[in-house]
């Protein structure tokens, strides 16, 4: 049997095209490092989505693993000749580094239930905001430090391409990890978790993996978005970080992927011109309480995010025909 | 023989509440036994303690022999007990095939038979393969948390009140699901419907305020009113 198109991955590849066509046709650099914010909130957004959308865990922690990323990289970079080996080598270590502690975090919290949760890992969070404020002699502590970027990346539009085909890479990865059976188990787990135990699922394992696929993600972010600073401290750890993935997720829509893409566009484009209006009109000096109401607004009228939203809005329009009784019996694809 | 599924003078206690107190039964092999009791008597507390889900806090649950009480639910899930909850307990998200998948912890081909009779069983299941569990009607959905039970690889299936809140011409639908289901597995049912009980239980369990009363084939107790009257209320 032919199999169908998949337009949302045609239609995600055109838009990525688009989106690489622009360093060559615009030389506008505030336009260049804006969207490169956006990819690269957009990774540790989608990050989060794989606990919240489909583990359905809330965590307050998920900043410490922004923050290993950030430090792995900004201190190897620091300390070592700023080459491409040594940042490629500072991901993978972060990577590593952000598993080896997500799978430990994981086992110590994933046990509890909700708020308790979401507690131990503020806890947790805080424990490493302290521990990068008090090791000053590889932090710097709050003052933070400056690096040197690679050479390759003083150029703005070879590192917006590069962080570009990375979030493409890590939204297909974490699409085929959701979409795999071990995802739809995630998806049983966060719905009914005594349930998927009674067919016969260690849940435990299956949430320690969620939180090591999210961590290691998160820490590819934190990587990424230091080296576009060339400047790091210990704000990429505070719990900002992990509040603004926690509401690009939920303002896009948890449980799809795209939605948190979409909530970092806005996110990130609402913090950019509401702060920018500051300086016509003073009014908006008090910019971050209209993006209070942006956020209050778009939880009123879209409670499943937009990306939700427009699903719900396709397979209300499609139903009419599922419902309808087949004239003869369908001949589905069961497994054989 | 020894029976597939032994309960020993079981005691569950949830939180401070003191549910089980006392529940021996045993359920034999290719046989439905089936727990009856008012409501609260602490039937579902009793296949939830046989799962793990509350575990027990004194007596012996044993299933093939080996003795089970300690053991956490995935593991005794494993050993191959299955369960359909009294909510059914559909993954709203997940497609009639996710929600089939997922039961299926590992593909083989005993799993690949099971899921051809299941679908012969439940022809609405192919019908809405690729539809959300969420967007089941009640009916539907309880054919598919049988289907899913039965096709993991499960010796025996713990059902609860499968015809709850079902019209009759489901619940008949259910009953000849079981009747079939029966050829190829242990079944220890929970029904209130005692006319359905009746029909397709080999074997019967009286629990009253978590505690066993009384045991026996079900023609005996068919046949006896007083009993009937005492502990479920009809007759």
């Amino acid at each position: 049997m032919k199999k169908p198109m998949n337009w949302s991955k045609i239609s995600l590849i055109i838009a990525a095209v688009l989106l690489a066509a622009i360093p060559f046709v615009s030389d506008s650099r505030t336009w260049l490092i804006l969207l490169t914010q956006i990819f690269i909130f957009s990774i540790l957004a989608m990050s989060y989505d794989v606990l919240l959308g489909y583990a359905g865990m809330v965590s307050f922690g998920h900043a410490m693993f922004f923050g290993i990323g950030a430090y792995t990289t900004a201190v190897l970079l620091d300390r070592f000749e700023p080459t491409l080996l040594v940042f490629s080598l500072s991901i993978a270590a972060g990577m590593l580094i952000a598993g080896i502690i997500s799978f430990f975090v994981g086992l110590l919290t994933l046990r509890l239930k909700d708020h308790f949760f979401a507690m131990l890992t503020l806890a947790l969070s805080g424990l490493f905001l302290v521990l990068a404020e008090k090791w000053r002699s590889v932090t710097n502590g709050n003052d933070g430090f400056t690096f040197s970027a690679p050479d390759v990346f003083r150029d703005r539009a070879v590192f917006y391409l590069t962080v570009l085909a990375l979030l493409v890479v890590v939204y297909f990865a974490l699409r085929r990890f959701t979409n795999s059976p071990l995802g739809r188990v995630l998806i049983a787990v966060r719905e009914n978790e005594q349930r998927t135990k009674a067919l016969g699922y260690r849940t435990l394992a299956y949430k320690v993996i969620a939180s090591v696929v999210a961590g290691v993600t998160a820490s590819l972010a934190g990587s990424l978005y230091v080296v576009s600073l060339r400047f790091v401290n210990t704000s990429v750890m505070a719990m900002d970080v992990t509040l603004d993935a926690l509401l690009m997720t939920i303002i896009g829509g948890v449980g799809t992927l795209i939605g948190p893409i979409i909530g970092a566009g806005i996110i990130e484009l609402a913090q950019h011109y509401l702060s920018d209006l500051a300086g016509e009109y003073p009014l908006f000096e008090r910019w971050i309480i209209f993006f209070g109401i942006l956020y209050i607004l778009a939880v009123i009228f879209f409670p499943t995010g937009i990306a939700g939203f427009f699903k719900s809005l396709f397979s209300r329009r499609r139903r009419p025909e599922a419902d309808a009784p087949p004239l003869e019996p369908a001949k589905p694809e069961v497994p054989r | 023989m020894e029976p597939l599924l032994r309960m020993d003078d079981v005691h569950t206690h949830i939180g401070q509440y003191h549910i089980l107190q006392g529940v021996s039964f045993e359920a034999r092999a290719g046989e439905v036994g089936v727990l009856l009791g008012r409501n609260g008597a602490g039937k579902t507390t009793t296949l939830k303690t046989i799962l793990g889900l509350t575990p027990a806090s004194g007596g012996r649950v044993s299933f093939g022999g080996t003795d089970v009480t300690k053991k956490r639910t995935h593991a005794i899930s494993r050993s191959g007990i299955g369960y359909v909850p009294e909510d059914q307990g559909i993954f709203s998200t997940l497609t009639v095939e996710e929600n089939m998948k997922v039961a299926m912890t590992r593909e083989t081909e005993e799993t690949r038979k099971k899921l051809d009779t299941v679908l012969e069983l439940f022809p609405d299941l192919k019908t809405f393969w690729k539809k959300d569990g969420g967007h089941l009607s009640g009916g539907q959905k309880q054919m598919l948390a049988m289907a899913r039970a039965f096709v993991g690889n499960s010796k025996l299936l713990l059902i609860d009140e499968p015809s709850k809140g079902l019209a009759p011409i489901i619940i008949e639908k259910v009953m000849e699901a079981i009747q079939e289901m029966k050829q190829h597995t242990t079944i220890v049912l929970v029904e209130q419907n005692f006319m359905m009980a009746s029909r397709i239980g080999d074997t019967y369990t009286l629990i009253d305020d978590g505690r066993t009363v009384q045991s026996g084939r079900m023609a005996d107790l068919a046949g006896n009113d007083e009993l009937k009257r005492k502990y479920l209320g009809i007759g």
